[in-house]
């Protein structure tokens, strides 16, 4: 009976060594260089003697501010990946023409431009955009952690551990070939039989849990833990952004959770919901995933659209023009982004009632956004525009975004879009927007917030050359596309018949050596501001002459951010506070409540990794033993009661004085 | 009590900071977070639902709803769960008497009723494999199996919590942490409820009255 069994499988599931691409010049180069930079990397961490510090201070840290920190980081380290994947598309289209094919080829390609999309949005934007409120939402509402700081771990890891899934999948197996959404039925089992859209789903259901949970988390922290004083309409604008793109993730990642999971049921059970045959249809998956992704579009902007908002009133030493508007402008394109989503496909026939609907409801949301883009404009107007580097992104987001904005009304017209639909002038636009408003954004937000987060200003020099390899980057690379898009050019192509475009794709293969230049400017930025470090310190706490909470506290902030909890009098508090006279307490000191580390996150996270791969690769022992693994770590987590402890009022008292000493050498 | 060190006292100065604080906010967070939490699982069963309405007549040429569903059994499987959202009421009202026997006599009540109808269901289930009405027999199938199997797999997780919560109750009694725990899964445990009404009325009463 034992014939029956393939022992190789049972222990292997589909996995042989031939699954392993050393077949792959690419990729092989590429392994060389990530185990050589892995390797220095953990050379160094053993020369500084740094685990200990790592474990104790980071890894299990549940303190909001250093989870913020890690998840910028990871989001800069996935830009390096999603950016290489770039290069090479630009580098294959403007030179596969007529008889030369590039170097290379479909099956390759057509991973490579799923990679990038999926690993840009949501290893990239969203990891940028969470970090970025993990680590100021808390200053700004004078609260002392998040409401769940065990969760908020548990949510970076989960984040991580996805995005791991899909790294791996570039030594082992390979990855999909489906389209950043995976759309059926290319995405099924019967055209995609291997492991790839099987990566794409469980990188993507792993780091979901983790995006779900840190929005439930970020509401309940701006709900519920806001200073005396401080009510909704006091709200300094990032923190309104925050709520507006929480509300959506959690009211939006759930139908991308459900909507893998069926994918799951086509693929892993062979169900019938998007299959071609027994009444499946996959236009349902089309409708479910946007609504999802429209939504998206919004979670990854309007933190960004916040950003821009504190930059601007700092920077131009205001208080912001048309709060009230703003806030209502966030909270309807908050609804409206739920009512858009059928402009993604058009061309799927529903009827001119349908598509005018959405094409409408589609045109309305430039209002609100208009809106904005004058509230920024008039705050600038007769402010004393101070530019620095983070005031010179606002403006290079200002001029881009309106110019992406314009080109999305136009595809907003269903006549125009079914020119338009999947040809490059839809790249272009998603590119001119997510590049010029999201990416613009959180460099913004870095360049502000980074000398609160570490007590050193980023240099300045080497700052103005990102942004300016940057912006120009962009135009080079992506106004060709908006032409070629115009000719009727399609996207995903690895090949094109003929010659007389590759001049544009020329143009635009230089823009992205343009922006490879302002990124390696950005690495240089963060090197040379380390070096630098003591020459940009900023002893103050307040290096831009902020006006909300955040500033009013140390740089870096202590454990426990604030001595005693602020009370709110004014939108922008600490502004208000600086004006009417506020001095330091310098004694009265008490000891403060604080949740305690934990590892628990991490080792959840590390047996979803295991359990994740193990799913790919058909494992089905491993599988079913990770998973009773989390249960049981979950469990187990569940019998400490014993999850907090108070900082003692003599450690609060110490940090303080240093503090004084610091504000007084400043 | 505020204080402030900007002015003398007497004089009306702003309160900048509080000098004298209760930093508690974990009880009130949790249950909003909990909240959150529903609905976002609500948005889960929404999307089954949607899809079920969209590949609900999908039939393929294969068996319908009048073909499989036998509304008696389902009644009964309706009542089990019913009954259970009672007696978990029941256990609540004694929690907050603080009458720890009685509280866990409700809850293992509760999670029997609980175990009754995942039992139910399964049978009812292995019922459609020998009609010949397995999963990846129509999209109907499909959409059926993984509504009506989501709803079963929350109320399996839902009686492996409430395992855990009563093992936690007997080792550290009702303390205020518990409490709140108890008050998690109650929401949970009326919130499948309210989505079995649903799977109920549009999947079985629809399905075989029309």
């Amino acid at each position: 009976m034992f014939d029956n069994v393939n022992l190789q499988q049972l222990i292997f599931g589909r996995f042989t060594l031939d699954q392993i691409p050393y077949h792959e010049p690419i990729l092989i180069g590429t392994f060389a260089g990530v185990a050589v930079v892995g390797l220095a990397v953990l050379a160094t961490i053993t020369y500084f003697r740094f685990w200990g510090p790592l474990w104790r201070d980071w890894v299990t840290s549940i303190d909001h501010k250093k989870i913020g920190i890690m998840y910028c980081i990871f989001a800069l380290i996935m830009l390096l990946r999603g950016f290489a994947d770039a290069l090479m598309m630009r580098a294959q289209q403007s030179i596969a023409f007529g008889d030369q094919q590039g170097f290379l080829p479909p099956h390759h390609y057509d991973q490579i431009f799923t990679a990038h999309g999926m690993i840009m949005i949501f290893f990239v934007a969203m990891p940028f955009v969470t970090g970025l409120m993990n680590f100021a939402v808390p200053l700004q509402i004078g609260a002392r952690d998040v409401a769940f700081p065990f969760l908020n771990n548990f949510s970076f890891w989960m984040t991580v551990s996805g995005g791991m899934l899909v790294m791996v999948s570039l030594f082992i197996g390979e990855f999909s070939r489906a389209t950043w959404l995976a759309y059926p039925p290319l995405s099924g089992a019967a055209m995609s039989p291997g492991v790839g859209v099987d990566y794409y789903i469980w990188a993507l259901q792993i780091a979901g849990v983790g995006t779900t949970l840190s929005g439930i988390n970020l509401i309940a922290t701006i709900v519920k833990m806001r200073a005396p004083g401080l009510t909704m309409m006091k709200l300094p604008i990032f923190v309104w952004s925050s709520l507006c793109t929480n509300i959506l993730i959690v009211a939006a990642f759930p139908i991308l959770t459900a909507v893998l999971v069926l994918l799951s049921l086509d693929r892993y059970l062979g169900f019938h919901f998007f299959t071609n045959d027994l009444g499946g249809n996959s236009m349902l998956y089309f409708n479910l995933i946007w609504i999802w992704g429209h939504p998206e579009v919004y979670i990854l902007i309007l933190p960004a659209f916040g950003v821009f908002s504190e930059i601007t009133s700092t920077f131009c030493g205001k208080r912001l023009f048309g709060y009230t508007s703003m806030v209502y402008a966030l909270v309807v394109i908050t609804i409206l982004a739920y009512l858009v989503w059928l402009h993604h496909f058009f061309t799927m026939g529903s009827g001119a009632d349908v598509n005018s609907f959405f094409g409408i409801t589609t045109m309305i949301i430039s209002i609100p956004t208009g809106a904005k883009i004058f509230n920024w404009m008039f705050t600038m107007y007769r402010g004393r525009i101070r530019f620095e580097v983070p005031m010179m992104w606002v403006v290079a987001f200002i001029v881009t975004f309106v110019i992406g904005g314009m080109t999305g009304v136009l595809l907003a017209v269903p006549p125009a879009d079914f020119v338009l639909h999947n040809s490059l002038f839809l790249i272009a636009h998603f590119h001119n927007v997510i590049i010029g408003g999201v990416l613009f954004g959180m460099f913004a937000g870095v360049t502000f917030w980074f000398p609160k987060a570490f007590g050193f200003k980023l240099d300045e020099f080497w700052g103005k050359m990102s942004l300016g390899f940057w912006v120009t980057g962009f135009y080079v690379a992506f106004m060709p596309l908006y032409v070629l898009g115009l000719m009727g050019v399609t996207r995903r192509m690895q090949h094109f018949d003929d010659p007389s475009l590759q001049p544009w794709f020329m143009v635009a293969a230089f823009g992205a050596v343009l922006i490879a230049c302002g990124i390696g400017s950005q690495i240089m930025m963060f090197v040379v501001s380390i070096r630098r470090r003591e020459e940009l310190r900023d002893l103050t706490g307040d290096p831009w002459g902020g006006r909300t909470l955040e500033w009013s506290t140390s740089s870096p902030p202590p454990d426990y951010n604030f001595a005693f909890t602020p009370v709110v009098h004014d939108s922008d508090a600490w502004w208000d506070m600086k004006a009417r006279g506020f001095s330091r307490p310098t004694g009265g000191y008490q000891p403060i409540h604080m949740p305690k580390n934990t590892a628990t996150g991490a080792i959840l996270a590390a047996l979803s990794f295991i359990c994740g791969f193990a799913m790919v690769w058909y494992i089905w022992w491993l599988a079913a033993l990770s998973f009773v693994a989390l249960i049981v770590t979950a469990i187990v987590h569940t019998f400490n009661y014993d999850r907090e402890y108070y900082i003692p009022a003599e450690t609060v008292s110490r940090e303080e004085a240093k503090r004084m000493r610091e504000l007084e050498l400043a | 009590m505020m204080h402030t060190d900007t002015a003398p006292p007497g004089t009306a100065a702003p309160v900048f900071y509080v000098t004298d604080e209760e930093g508690h906010h974990s009880e009130g967070s949790t249950m909003l977070g909990f909240w959150l939490y529903l609905m976002s699982d609500c948005l889960i069963f929404a999307t089954l639902f949607a899809t079920y309405g969209v590949l609900g007549r999908n039939y393929a040429a294969g068996p319908s709803q009048k073909d499989l569903f036998d509304l008696t059994g389902i009644a009964v499987n309706t009542a089990m769960l019913l009954f259970s959202s009672i007696t978990y009421g029941f256990a609540m009202l004694e929690m907050d008497k603080d009458n720890q026997r009685r509280t866990q006599l409700w809850l293992a009540v509760t999670g029997l009723f609980g175990v009754a109808f995942v039992a139910l269901e399964i049978r009812e289930f292995v019922h459609l494999f020998h009609e010949g009405a397995p999963p990846w027999r129509s999209a109907f199938l499909s959409s059926f199996y993984t509504l009506v199997s989501t709803h079963g797999l929350h109320v399996s997780f839902g009686i492996l919590w409430l395992v855990t919560l009563m093992i936690q109750v007997q080792k550290y009694g009702l303390v205020a942490a518990n409490k709140r725990r108890l008050m998690c899964l109650s929401m949970f445990w009326h919130f499948l409820d309210l989505i079995w009404i649903g799977v109920f009325t549009v999947v079985y009463l629809i399905g075989v009255l029309e």
